[in-house]
């Protein structure tokens, strides 16, 4: 049988195989190798050796996008879970109607977020058009505004999540709490929540990179603006997160694209360690319990 | 005891109703503006529209040709690359996965860890150099790009559909064998047809992903005569001259309207869909 398969070699394999390398691997491989060279496009690649990486973390604007990335996840990752964690648990209370709530909860997420962007700014601005002002006047507006965005977006989702870990808690295990004559709050915390460590490791994780690799809301909510000006006479882009900064510095100008490019490997290795420390920290907590 | 736990019930549901109209404004507001002139959307976004700012379809049959690009070619774009995309996913990474679950090989696992390698790399990573080996490779059309997202989505198919082959059991395969079915009749006839949930979900995940992808086809198109939906509205809003926000406005609505009805009718698998990647991942 295995032979037979292995025969098969052409068939089943080749053509995943042969997209992955012109679609992964090789972009991945050239990628890493560019981030080392200076170059406009990848054939003229001089090797320069660390300088795009020195000019990288020397750059302003990256250090900046870099923090308001962190500061953004922080409080994207609270809220969303917060939020998702409630609706789910008061959702699987037995109430009427449930199961459209979850419809409507659900919904934000199938539009893309390019659209999503455009349809808040419509709102936001028509909302602080009554205080005389704009979205795009200040950094705060933008932070918000996209954490307000996100939170409409993904509390759906991580609410399916963590409706799922609820639904697979033994009904008799909160059952033999209630006869003990725990109280809700007890229940929740004692028994409900160790239960669903799991969703929240899920949902933590999800959320973590999520808000990392934001590219799209971010471009189409404030594409980095409004732009402050820095003593040295540089300029940084204050909503502006790593993967529009990245973006930027390719595609602003030909010249930067080593640099661009060192950026990316960079940024590509702070998602993995994240997501690897995440899910590593989580999965102790989980063992404990 | 009882009748308390049921105003508490009732109560919820009060409350969950008033949450869920607030959920739903901002689509509401999307349609009611698609319906103002441009002027009104930007100085009474919130007001519905009156005698002044009421414009019927305008806005609809002004935003089908809006922008010099005729929306309907964005959407068939759209669609296109979608279900080719998704086609050809579905069906090369989980003949791939199954090679990869049944042929114990150093070049099988090789190909799975870096499968479940390419899952966590952000794509501003491979983005400039994905983008110019798919020009010179000539994939810069609609009808070649579904090979471009064979390749970057990969790895999450792949991994999703071996975990799933390595619960099947290897007996009824043998039993296929036995009866003198080769390799690719196993495959097609035993094996294809008792992966249909996994493959509703991992379509599902791409399906949604492809439909919304903005930056990838961005890149890797010729822009000039290529345009996605999420390209098309980013173009009008973004980089548009004078912007009509009641024009985009019904643009926006046309792009969610397709995709809230196709929700509404599939939604079990939709969130069942979901639910399986975020596990898995």
């Amino acid at each position: 049988m295995k032979k037979n398969i292995k025969k098969c070699f052409p068939l089943f394999m080749l053509p995943t195989f042969a997209a992955f390398c012109i679609g992964f691997i090789w972009p991945f491989l050239q990628g890493m190798y560019l981030s080392f060279c200076k170059f406009t496009i990848p054939k003229d690649a001089e090797f320069i050796g660390l300088d795009n990486y020195a000019k990288a973390i020397a750059d302003p604007g990256f250090r900046y996008s870099f923090l308001y990335t962190a500061a953004f996840a922080v409080v994207s990752i609270v809220f969303i879970n917060l939020f998702a964690f409630a609706i789910a648990y008061l959702l699987t209370q037995n109430i009427r109607g449930a199961n459209l709530f979850r419809t409507v909860f659900f919904m934000p997420n199938l539009i893309g977020g390019i659209v999503l962007g455009y349809i808040w700014s419509m709102i936001f601005d028509g909302i602080l058009k009554k205080y005389e002002t704009f979205l795009l006047a200040e950094t705060r507006y933008g932070f918000w505004g996209l954490v307000i965005l996100m939170c409409w977006q993904q509390i759906g989702y991580m609410m399916i999540i963590y409706i799922a870990g609820l639904q697979s808690i033994p009904e008799d295990m909160i059952e033999a709490a209630k006869i003990d004559g725990a109280s809700r709050w007890q229940t929740l915390v004692r028994i409900t929540i160790p239960n669903v460590m799991s969703s929240f490791t899920i949902c933590i994780f999800l959320t973590l990179t999520n808000s990392f690799k934001l590219f799209d809301q971010n471009l189409a909510l404030t594409g980095g603006m409004p732009v402050k000006f820095t003593d040295a006479g540089t300029t940084v882009n204050t909503t502006e997160m790593l993967a529009l900064n990245i973006y930027k510095t390719f595609y602003a100008s030909a010249k930067t694209r080593g640099l661009a490019q060192a950026k990316a490997v960079m940024f590509f290795i702070l998602v993995a360690v994240l997501a690897l420390a995440q899910l590593r920290f989580t999965r102790n907590k989980e063992v404990q319990q | 005891m009882k009748e308390k736990a049921s105003v508490g019930s009732r109560l919820l549901t009060v409350f969950f109703t008033i949450i869920s109209i607030i959920y739903l404004i901002p689509i509401f507001e999307v349609l009611v503006n698609s319906f103002k002139a441009n002027a009104y959307v930007n100085t009474d976004t919130f007001a519905l529209p009156n005698k002044e700012s009421f414009v019927g379809f305008g806005n609809y049959i002004k935003g089908m040709t809006f922008g010099n690009y005729p929306f309907m070619k964005s959407v068939f774009f759209s669609l296109f690359i979608t279900v080719a995309s998704t086609a050809l996913i579905l069906l090369c990474t989980s003949m791939a996965a199954w090679y990869i679950v049944r042929v114990d090989s150093l070049f099988s696992k090789i190909m799975y860890y870096l499968c479940v390698f390419s899952m966590i790399i952000p794509f501003q990573m491979v983005m400039f150099t994905l983008s110019s080996t798919a020009d010179r490779l000539h994939l810069n059309t609609p009808w070649t790009i579904p090979i471009v997202y064979l390749g970057f989505g990969a790895g999450l198919a792949v991994f999703m559909f071996t975990g799933f082959i390595k619960g099947i059991p290897l007996e009824i395969e043998e039993a296929a064998a036995i009866d003198g079915c080769g390799a690719i009749t196993t495959y097609f006839r035993v094996v294809f047809p008792m992966l249909k949930s996994i493959l509703i979900s991992v379509g599902v995940l791409e399906v949604m992903w492809i439909w919304n992808d903005y930056l990838l086809p961005y890149l890797v198109l010729d822009r000039t005569r290529y345009m996605t939906i999420p390209i098309h509205v980013q173009y009008l809003k973004g980089s548009y001259g004078t912007v009509d926000l009641g024009a985009t406005m019904a643009v926006i609505m046309l792009s969610i309207i397709p995709v809230i009805i196709v929700y509404l009718f599939c939604q079990k698998y939709i969130i069942k869909g979901v639910a399986a990647g975020a596990v898995k991942g």
